[in-house]
């Protein structure tokens, strides 16, 4: 059984279908990366793995451990072991970045029926995890993401992911907005926390994210479906030739129907 | 426009004793009476055709037949009363059903040129000090409630702080409300002088020991001498039914800085008066505000920022949260006179609106007589952000929890405006137990809801 199983699996958003029958297996430490152009899906795949209410799957299956994904709300994903980096991490004013932190941990382990952890065992984890992504402490002492510059925004994305340690952890376009600089920090963070226990799923429009995370599996998603699987060397021959090949052969192959 | 007051013989009735009681009281406390119920029997109760209660109906107040309270006392203990105490405190005023309760007061020891009392022990007393300020700037003409409040006004607290002398903890009033036979009226009256250079915090609090019917009809004049530093809390936390009017009458004098700040949690018609006027140059006034209404409740905030005179800056903020059929109103009426001159005033009103049937009025009103001044105001509305709340589920917190971490944080922008202290730390507590009750559906039998999730409408 592998960590994740995704069978045909068919999302709507608003009447509109975005993914149209999406097979995909993924092993407990396997990366897998999604690569697509712009409206092909990615985001739909990244967002309704971790269970956003919107998206309407309207056929397939999709397993996480052998449990049914789909049946969960988020919370209970995130519980599961789902953990999404988001695209666009949003903003919350008003709820300090530690303390959020500390309950969103607090609620995990209380869902695996393990002790709370109280700031005092906390900090000293979380003072690791600051200084592995780079991260200035004074950060911490604001808001969730108020404030914060895009790359810090990102950077306290996978912040969160090394201290909730999930079992599938899926970065939606984390790339996206970055600098060299801080995409290399991010990469470091992400690579540190590869394991045979975690599977991960970077999901991506361009290439550049995979020179630092390489992937075992590339998969490539053209209008709801994944047209080409292969190993990273698919990344690069998309970053040569460009999506235009592959959309053109996805289009003389997928039935007139689509 | 006005309504006739429906039961005019009862409070005709009423005032005489209310003569009969003030007997010993100086002539010009009990002219100022005489004057305030003629004022009241001309205008009666105000009706929503006055631009001033335009969103508030109190119909269910002039259609009510309430006796005053008189000075006998109900039983009350003060196990009765633990649940609301402030630790620490630098004295605590109780008053049941509108009198003064010495036996469940307790005053500290206090700095020298401090005095705190009740203001029915200061009347009799007729000190200067009394004479020189009470009365005279709550406005009878304008506001029938306060005229009401005039007329029958009994007890109340007292807080006097002389030049230079810094009150650090606070001083806090506790009205209670006990069961009664009939519907009752109560009319508290707070004096609170801080003089020049003085510091002093003031908490109001009103709470109920039963669920009848009451109308609890406040009126509180804060004094502000030249660069004197005073804060006003004001906290309804009533059970649902209650009627509360109050109206807080602020005057500064020169380079005086205060603070009003409240919270509606209770109640069930609801209006807080906000009045301060800057009177002297270069005065500061901060109008905070948090109102959470849920049920039925009706809370309405009127504030009426007066600047008379030049370098003086106001800022209003009140948020509001309401849920299932709450009504919630701001007015925020901003005066400027003619002589003021780079005034600095700015408004804004947040909303959070938890279910289709929620409503807020919300109204600013700018009145501008100088010609050199910034005044600024805005409100929003808005639902519960969907984003965030899946940004919070998403990492483990469930709706439930996330719901109310995200209210917290609305509500703690108004709490983050408080100094922090006694005052501010039992806002929070308060706020932080009122929001489990608020947002959120009842949770069904058999579900997680845990005993330390309780209201504290409910503890209390």
């Amino acid at each position: 059984m592998s960590l994740l199983e995704i069978r045909n699996l068919h999302v709507s958003v608003a009447g509109h279908e975005i993914l149209k029958g999406i097979d995909l297996n993924v092993n407990a430490g396997e990366v897998h990366s999604i690569m697509g152009p712009n409206g092909s899906g990615k985001s739909t795949l990244a967002q309704v793995l971790s269970r956003r209410e919107m998206y309407q799957v309207t056929g397939g299956e999709v397993s996480l451990n052998g449990k049914d994904l789909l049946a969960m709300k988020p919370e209970e994903a995130a519980c599961e072991g789902v953990f999404m980096a988001f695209q666009y991490p949003v903003e919350i004013p008003g709820i300090g970045n530690t303390y959020f932190l500390r309950t969103a941990l607090n609620a995990m382990r209380k869902y695996r029926g393990q002790e709370e952890m109280d700031a005092m065992d906390f900090l000293p984890m979380f003072r690791e995890k600051l200084k592995l992504l780079e991260m200035d402490d004074k950060l911490m002492g604001r808001s969730v993401n108020e404030g914060f510059s895009g790359g810090e925004k990102k950077r306290n994305e996978i912040l969160q992911m090394a201290v909730l340690e999930p079992k599938l952890a899926i970065l939606d376009e984390t790339d996206s907005g970055l600098d060299i600089d801080a995409l290399r920090i991010v990469a470091k963070g992400v690579n540190a926390m590869r394991s045979p226990e975690r599977a991960m799923l970077v999901v991506t429009h361009y290439q550049r994210l995979l020179n630092y995370i390489v992937p075992d599996f590339v998969h490539v998603l053209v209008d709801g479906r994944i047209v080409r699987s292969g190993g990273p060397e698919l990344a690069l021959e998309l970053e040569e030739k460009g999506y235009s090949p592959i959309e053109a052969a996805a289009r003389q192959t997928a039935p007139l129907s689509a | 426009m006005s309504t006739a007051i429906a039961n005019v013989e009862q409070y005709l009735e009423s005032f005489v004793a209310v003569e009969k009681l003030s007997k010993g009281e100086p002539g010009w406390l009990q002219t100022m009476r005489k004057n305030a119920f003629a004022r009241f029997c001309e205008t009666g109760f105000p009706t929503t055709h006055d631009e001033d209660w335009r969103f508030t109906n109190v119909a269910a107040i002039a259609r009510t037949p309430f006796s005053v309270a008189g000075p006998e006392r109900s039983q009350v203990s003060t196990s009765d009363l633990k649940a609301w105490e402030i630790e620490g405190s630098a004295a605590r005023l109780v008053f049941v059903d509108g009198w003064f309760a010495a036996a469940l007061s307790s005053v500290g020891p206090l700095p020298a040129g401090v005095v705190v009392s009740s203001l029915r022990k200061e009347i009799e007393k007729n000190s200067g000090m009394l004479e020189r300020h009470f009365g005279r700037y709550l406005d009878i003409e304008r506001d029938p409630f306060s005229a009401l409040n005039a007329a029958f006004a009994q007890d109340g607290a007292f807080v006097h702080v002389s030049k230079g002398v810094s009150l650090e903890k606070p001083v806090h009033v506790l009205y209670v409300s006990t069961e009664r036979q009939a519907p009752t009226m109560t009319n508290p009256r707070n004096l609170v002088i801080v003089e020049q250079e003085a510091e002093a915090t003031l908490i109001e609090e009103y709470v109920s020991l039963s669920d009848g019917a009451v109308l609890c009809n406040s009126a509180t004049e804060l004094i502000a001498g030249e660069s004197a530093t005073a804060s006003h809390y004001m906290i309804e936390r009533e059970h649902r039914e209650a009627f509360n009017i109050s109206t807080l009458r602020i005057q500064q004098d020169r380079s005086a800085n205060v603070a009003s700040h409240s919270l509606l949690l209770g109640g069930g018609l609801v209006r807080n008066n906000v009045h301060p006027v800057l009177a002297g140059e270069g005065g500061e006034c901060l109008i905070n505000g948090l109102f959470v209404g849920s049920g039925k409740q009706h809370l309405d905030n009127y504030m009426y920022v007066e600047h008379a005179s030049p370098h003086c800056s106001s800022r209003q903020f009140y948020n509001g949260i309401l849920d299932q059929q709450a009504h919630g109103v701001f007015h925020g009426r901003i005066v400027v006179h003619k002589d003021a001159q780079k005034t600095d005033a700015k408004q804004t009103n947040r909303n959070l609106l938890l279910s289709d049937d929620a409503q807020i009025d919300t109204k600013p009103q700018l009145e501008i007589y100088a010609d050199d001044v910034k005044c600024t105001h805005g409100a929003t509305i808005g639902q519960m952000e969907e984003n965030a709340l899946f940004y919070l589920q998403s990492r483990g917190i469930d709706a439930r929890s996330a719901r109310r971490l995200l209210l917290l944080a609305f509500a703690s922008e108004c709490l983050g405006r408080m100094k922090a202290g006694l005052a501010r730390t039992h806002a929070e507590r308060l706020i932080e137990g009122h929001l489990l009750s608020v947002g959120n559906p009842a949770p069904l039998a058999g579900t997680d809801a845990s005993p330390v999730e309780r209201s504290w409408e409910e503890v209390g």
